[in-house]
């Protein structure tokens, strides 16, 4: 740890200290967020084991990626085989989550005001091109990111544009962060897995190079993309964290049927897949292998959402939409599908059992949430007459082409709405034009999905906010009463405070308006080869990707 | 004596009548294919009265009877969504004889009027029309389907264009070989020569000439377009969950818990190859009924 040059800072946070950042705001003297999430169960590896080096890591990824940008997308297509070519200004710590480490920073420090964040990058940090990375590629990174020009999409803008007022970088190895006004999240947000700091010169010349040209200073070269088969990296000889990384390369292979990843992996033609399999796949894969395979879970920030088109009618309607919601018998969902594929707990916009979680008492008072679900149904059924639709009316319901767990869960939904006399069909769509109907606003209904890097209301609240401000709102709804929860809650630093306000903003979403509403939170189960080690799961597929401690041990 | 004249003349005197005599001949001298015959006018019998001959509803889900094996009250066991796999193979009979009848009909259909069209117009019309087929041509069934599929979206009705689609210029190719020949007939020759319309040559002289390779070509698609309806439901293109069809049925459940619960994949397995190997057994044998060279005097 080292301490900052700048007279005005009162702390600094590098390595393992930043953890605290996780538990609550601590610049201010206030705590601003509530103990974390338990650290999900330890994988099995010897910690006096030497990393060896060498070898390829072939893991699977289950679709494409729709661009290779990530301030734009939101899926694991595209950041699982992009985040070993790039860096961040901060990351979490895998052995530590939720606490943050440096990435680029070496060092950083925050004002008395909680207003200025000051960032020392490391020194020869080098793009794959050969140019020295310097504060001004991050400054240029974050404006892309918080002021996205025009035809660029940013999907997490909202979360930064609330407090962030203007990124500098006064000289070549400094970069400031500028608040309107404190903020108990914005570490966290900094060390967001899809924050790739791109190259300022290339942003400059075209505004859009990161969706279809890799450029990093991560820890592997782009080597080559196959669409449909595979996507290579090589190792950076000039990365900046020295002795890393220890793999010679990774090879994705894209594979999308959940059956063919469990048969790769079994066949030893892939050694993991980061995103998860269902128990009945762990289970086949523990009997056929034994002490071949290891297996490490965790919950998981990740629940498959209905959303709606409140453009159309019906869904324009928030009686038809609050039937939806109603006619869902989750906590008997939870248990069958729980059996079937990786969702598991039933819960609102923040993860069970996350800081911010609402309490089984206060949950079950939402509409579709109740343990009545026959009191619920006739209600549903009710709520549908009075909007004005006919026994029978039909829609589709669009879908990803991922068939874990979205077809489960879609199956599930269609036959819980049959059941209050809705006839539901399937329009089943590959990743890029899946996202581009929902974006465009080309659909009824949608099975979404809100999957985050990390239990924070300021990330999980963003696809509720008004779609004015929040790009991965399909619903195409506004709401200022949200909007000014959503604002009230990201600035206020105590925890009690800020939970009311949470469960305030879920109530108003999910229940009176019934604009999108959360089906069943993910479970995360990894079963993967034993040889691959210096992996630690964590509650987000979108972490620890970028494989700089990833280690191949012998057979 | 006197002879009873026209229609009636077969049944007054006792005989069959040429069409049920065809038939009888076929059933005799084709016995696999009629046996074949049997099998897909069960399976169209049960398809159509799916409704009566199903034990349950192939959409309704139970927690409580999730993956159970083969029992009374089941006969093929359940799903991993409780829902009973009988009831789902009959309602899935109807997705595949629905595809598989629509698409080769479609396409034989199409296939034909191209074909005869092509070879009573020549010149340019058939050269612009012959490169146009090639160029289907030049792609595998399935992968032609499977860009069809990629461009219009999954469903049952995409599913059926995509498959009539790389029918049509098979079809149409041998059609237009039969066609080629039919044109050069004397009778052709001298409708033309009356100044018949290019209406009535197709429609009147050629047409019914090539109805033969034509039927034969309906036939043996039935059972591809039926298998092929299947291979995009289990590659996810075809039709989506909860439609109850054959290739969906093998996809989901059926892979994923095939060890533990292996009636999942060996019913729809079943039912996909018995009609296929149905389909192409009585095509098989159609042609061999229908060309003159097989006939036995």
């Amino acid at each position: 740890m080292s301490l900052g040059s700048n007279g005005k800072s009162t702390r600094i946070w590098s390595g393992a200290t930043a953890a605290l950042l996780a538990f609550g705001l601590t610049a201010l003297g206030a705590c601003a967020q509530p103990a974390p999430a338990p650290a999900p169960a330890a994988p099995p590896t010897a910690a006096a084991e030497q990393p060896r080096a060498g070898g390829q890591l072939t893991f699977i990824v289950g679709a494409e990626p729709p661009s290779f940008d990530g301030h734009r997308e939101t899926t694991f297509a595209m950041l699982h085989p992009t985040a070993p070519h790039y860096s961040l200004l901060l990351k979490f710590d895998q052995n530590k989550y939720p606490a943050i480490m440096g990435d680029l920073a070496e060092t950083w420090s925050v004002s008395q005001d909680g207003l200025t964040y000051t960032f020392k990058l490391r020194d020869g940090i080098k793009f794959h091109d050969g140019a020295a990375l310097t504060a001004a590629d991050v400054k240029a990174t974050y404006d892309r990111i918080v002021a996205p020009p025009q035809g660029v999409v940013s999907s997490r803008q909202a979360s930064y544009a609330a407090v962030l007022e203007k990124v500098e970088a006064p000289d070549p190895k400094t970069v400031v962060f500028k608040l309107k006004q404190p903020s108990a999240a914005l570490l966290s947000n900094l060390a967001s897995p899809w924050n790739f700091i791109y190259k300022a010169q290339a942003l400059a010349q075209e505004a859009r190079f990161p969706e279809k040209n890799i450029l990093g200073t991560g820890p592997f070269r782009f080597g080559e993309y196959v669409p449909g088969s595979h996507w290579t990296g090589t190792k950076n000889p000039d990365y900046f964290q020295k002795g890393r990384p220890y793999l010679d390369g990774f090879r994705a292979v894209f594979i999308r049927e959940a059956s063919a990843q469990v048969a790769a992996v079994r066949g030893g033609r892939a050694q993991i897949e980061f995103r998860g399999f269902t128990p009945p796949q762990r289970e086949d894969l523990v009997k056929a292998l034994g002490k071949d395979i290891t297996v490490q879970e965790s919950p998981w920030v990740c629940v498959l959402v209905v959303s709606m088109n409140t453009e159309k009618k019906p869904f324009n309607d928030p009686k038809f939409r609050r039937a939806l919601t109603l006619a869902l018998d989750r906590w008997e969902g939870s248990k069958a599908l729980s059996q079937i594929a990786f969702v598991k707990e039933v819960g609102a916009v923040m993860r069970p059992g996350s800081p911010f979680a609402m309490p089984e008492q206060e949950l079950t008072k939402l509409a579709g949430f109740g343990k009545d679900a026959a009191a619920a149904k006739a209600e549903a059924r009710r709520l549908i007459q009075e909007a004005g639709v006919p026994e029978g009316f039909s829609f589709a319901l669009t879908n990803r082409d991922i068939p874990m767990p979205y077809e489960p869960v879609a199956v599930f939904l269609i036959d819980q709405w049959g059941k209050v006399g809705l006839k539901v069909s399937q329009a089943v769509r590959e990743s890029s034009p899946y996202l581009q109907d929902l974006r465009g606003g080309n659909y009824e209904a949608a099975l979404d999905f809100n999957c985050d890097f990390m239990d924070e209301p300021d990330l999980q609240l963003i696809k509720f906010l008004p779609k004015e401000k929040s790009p991965i709102n399909y619903g195409r709804y506004s709401d200022p009463v949200l909007d000014d929860l959503y604002t009230k809650q990201s600035l206020e630093t105590n925890p009690e405070r800020r939970k009311q306000l949470v469960w305030q903003f879920e109530r108003r979403a999910l229940d009176e308006m019934a604009y999108q509403f959360p089906t069943l939170w993910w479970q995360r189960i990894i079963p993967h080869s034993s040889q691959v080690r210096g992996w630690r799961i964590t509650p987000s597929h979108y972490l620890n990707q970028d494989l700089t401690d990833v280690w191949l041990a012998e057979k | 004596m006197l002879r009873p004249a026209g229609a009636w003349a077969h049944r007054a005197a006792g005989a069959t009548s040429p069409r049920t005599g065809w038939l009888r001949s076929f059933v005799r001298r084709q016995q696999l294919g009629a046996a074949s015959g049997a099998v897909i006018l069960l399976m169209a019998l049960v398809a159509l009265l799916a409704p009566l001959v199903a034990p349950h509803d192939p959409l309704e889900t139970s927690f409580l009877l999730m993956l159970r094996p083969p029992s009374p009250e089941f006969p093929l066991g359940t799903d991993a969504f409780g829902r009973d796999v009988l009831s789902r193979i009959i309602y899935g009979s109807r997705t595949a004889l629905l595809v598989g009848f629509s698409t080769s009909f479609v396409g034989s259909s199409l296939g034909t009027v191209i074909g005869v069209a092509s070879a009573h117009f020549g010149g340019k019309t058939d050269l612009l029309a012959q490169r146009v087929m090639d160029i289907f041509l030049s792609f595998p069934l399935i992968i032609l389907a499977i860009a069809v599929v990629a461009v219009l979206g999954t469903g049952v009705l995409n599913v059926i264009v995509a498959i009539t689609v790389p029918i049509v210029p098979r079809v149409a190719r041998v059609v237009r070989s039969s066609a080629l020949a039919v044109r050069e007939m004397p009778y052709v020759e001298a409708a033309r020569a009356l100044g018949a319309s290019h209406r009535r040559i197709i429609l009147r002289h050629m047409l019914p000439n090539v109805m033969a390779p034509s039927l034969i070509m309906l036939t043996a698609y039935l059972g591809q377009a039926i298998l092929l309806e299947a291979s995009l439901s289990f590659l996810g293109l075809g039709v989506a969950e909860p439609v109850p069809a054959w290739g969906l049925m093998l996809r989901g459940a059926g892979t994923q818990f095939i060890e533990r619960a292996p009636w999942l994949a060996i019913a729809p397995g079943l039912a996909i190859s018995s009609t296929v190997i149905a389909f192409n057994l009585l095509g098989d044998s159609v042609r061999d009924a229908l060309d003159p060279k097989l006939r036995v005097a």
